[in-house]
C-alpha cells in the first residue's frame, strides 16, 4: 500500500492505519478513559473499519446506525452494519427514519423544500446528538477521513463559509449541556486507506454510492483534490493538516456560537427552534396540505 | 483479463497483460480513488496482471452533500 514517503505490505499497513487513528485519539484527547462512546455507522468502508478498530481497541463502543429509507441502499446499509455487529457482539443501536418521523429521507426532502444531501445531514447531525444524550453517551464517533475534511475545507474556503470554517475539527467540543462532543479520528488518514483497511481485515462494507449523492460537489472537490495529489503527493495532508495548525486556531478565537435549547425539542440551536424541527413542521404541513387538495 | 467495475457495476475484458498502473491508465481511472483487487489481496500499482486473471476495481470515493458537508456515516 502506496502512502506519502511510504509504502507499506499488508500486515504492517494494518498496524501502521491502527496506529495513526490510535495517534488522533490520544494526541487530540478525543476520549476519556472508561467513557461509553457512540461509533455512528453507515455500512460503508469509514465507518465499519473505525468501529473494528475502537473493538479491537477495547473501547465502549455501540453503534449507532440511520435508517434513512432510501430503497435497497439502506436496506443493504442496515444489513451490513446488523451483521458486522452480530458478528463481533458488538451492540448496535438502529433508528429508523420512518418508523420516528413518519417519512423517508426523499420524502422529507422533497416535502420540506431542500435537496437530499442537505435533508440527510441536518437528521443525521440531530439523531446523533439526540440518541446520544438519550442513551448517555459523552461522545458522537464519526468515520470523516482525511478526504472528506480536506474536501470540506476546500468548499468551505470557496465559498467562503466563515462560520463552519470555524467550526471545522477533529474534535467538536462540548458548548451546551445539550451538545454531545463529536471526534473524527480517521482525520489523519485517506479514504483510500479505509477501503484497504476493510477489505484486508474482511470487512463486508457497501461499495454501491447513495444515489442521492450523484453529481454532489463534494464529490468534484474531492476529485479535483485527487488530482493535486497525483501531481504532487501529500497535498491532501498537507492542506488540511496546514488549516488546523494555522488558520483554525485563529478562527476559533471568536468562540463557539451561542447556543440554547429548542423550544420545541430541547435540542441545542442558535435559534429559537431547531433546523431540524422546522424541517419536519414545514414537511409535515406540505403533507398535509397536499393530502388536503388531493382528496 | 476480466475487469469487475462498480458504479455502475459491469464487467469488461481488456486482451493481454498489464501492470495496475497501465490498466488504469487506459480505462481513465484515478488511481488515488481505486484499489485493485485479484480474488482476496489487493493488487500495488506496479503488480502485473495476467490475460487470465479476473479483476476488481473498486472506488473508494463515498458521500456527498451539497451543504459541504461529508455522508460518511
Amino acid at each position: 500500500m502506496r502512502r506519502h514517503r511510504a509504502a507499506y505490505c499488508a500486515p504492517h499497513f494494518l498496524e501502521f492505519f491502527e496506529a495513526q487513528v490510535h495517534r488522533a485519539i490520544t494526541t487530540q484527547r478525543m476520549f476519556r478513559p472508561g467513557e461509553r462512546i457512540l461509533v455512528a455507522v453507515s455500512g460503508g468502508k469509514d465507518s465499519l473499519a473505525l468501529w473494528e478498530i475502537l473493538l479491537r481497541r477495547g473501547d465502549d463502543a455501540t453503534g449507532l446506525h440511520v435508517d434513512l429509507g432510501i430503497g435497497g441502499y439502506s436496506q443493504e446499509s442496515r444489513a451490513r452494519t446488523e451483521e458486522f455487529a452480530r458478528a463481533r457482539g458488538a451492540r448496535l443501536l438502529v433508528a429508523d427514519l420512518r418508523a420516528e418521523y413518519g417519512m423517508d429521507i426523499g420524502t422529507l426532502a422533497k416535502a420540506s423544500g431542500r435537496n437530499s444531501c442537505s435533508a440527510c445531514g441536518l437528521s443525521k447531525r440531530y439523531l446523533f446528538n439526540k440518541l446520544a444524550r438519550d442513551g448517555g453517551f459523552t461522545a458522537v464517533v464519526t468515520g470523516h477521513n482525511l478526504d472528506d475534511e480536506a474536501a470540506v475545507l476546500l468548499g468551505n474556503l470557496l465559498h467562503w463559509n466563515m462560520d463552519q470554517l470555524a467550526r471545522q475539527a477533529p474534535v467538536l467540543e462540548q458548548t451546551h449541556p445539550h451538545l454531545v462532543r463529536r471526534v473524527k479520528p480517521l482525520y489523519r488518514t485517506s479514504e483510500r486507506e479505509s477501503a484497504a483497511y476493510a477489505l484486508l481485515r474482511g470487512i463486508d462494507y457497501v461499495i454501491e454510492e447513495c444515489p442521492h449523492s450523484r453529481g454532489a460537489r463534494s464529490l468534484l472537490h474531492k476529485e479535483v483534490l485527487n488530482s493535486l495529489e497525483a501531481a504532487s503527493a501529500g497535498t491532501k495532508q498537507a492542506f488540511y493538516w496546514g488549516f488546523l495548525d494555522r488558520l483554525a486556531p485563529v478562527l476559533r478565537a471568536g468562540g463557539p456560537p451561542v447556543l440554547h435549547p429548542c423550544r420545541q425539542c430541547d435540542q441545542p440551536t442558535t435559534e429559537e427552534v431547531c433546523a431540524f424541527c422546522r424541517m419536519t413542521a414545514r414537511a409535515a404541513a406540505r403533507q398535509s396540505a397536499g393530502a388536503s387538495s388531493h382528496p | 483479463m476480466k475487469i469487475r467495475l462498480h458504479h455502475p457495476r459491469r464487467d469488461l475484458e481488456i486482451v493481454g497483460r498489464g501492470r495496475v498502473s497501465q490498466i488504469l491508465a487506459e480505462l481513465g481511472l484515478d488511481p488515488e480513488a481505486h484499489l485493485v483487487i485479484r480474488g482476496d489481496t489487493l493488487l500495488t500499482s506496479d503488480s502485473e496482471v495476467d490475460e487470465a486473471d479476473e479483476i476488481e476495481i473498486r472506488p473508494v470515493i463515498s458521500g456527498g452533500t451539497t451543504d459541504g458537508a461529508p455522508c460518511a456515516v
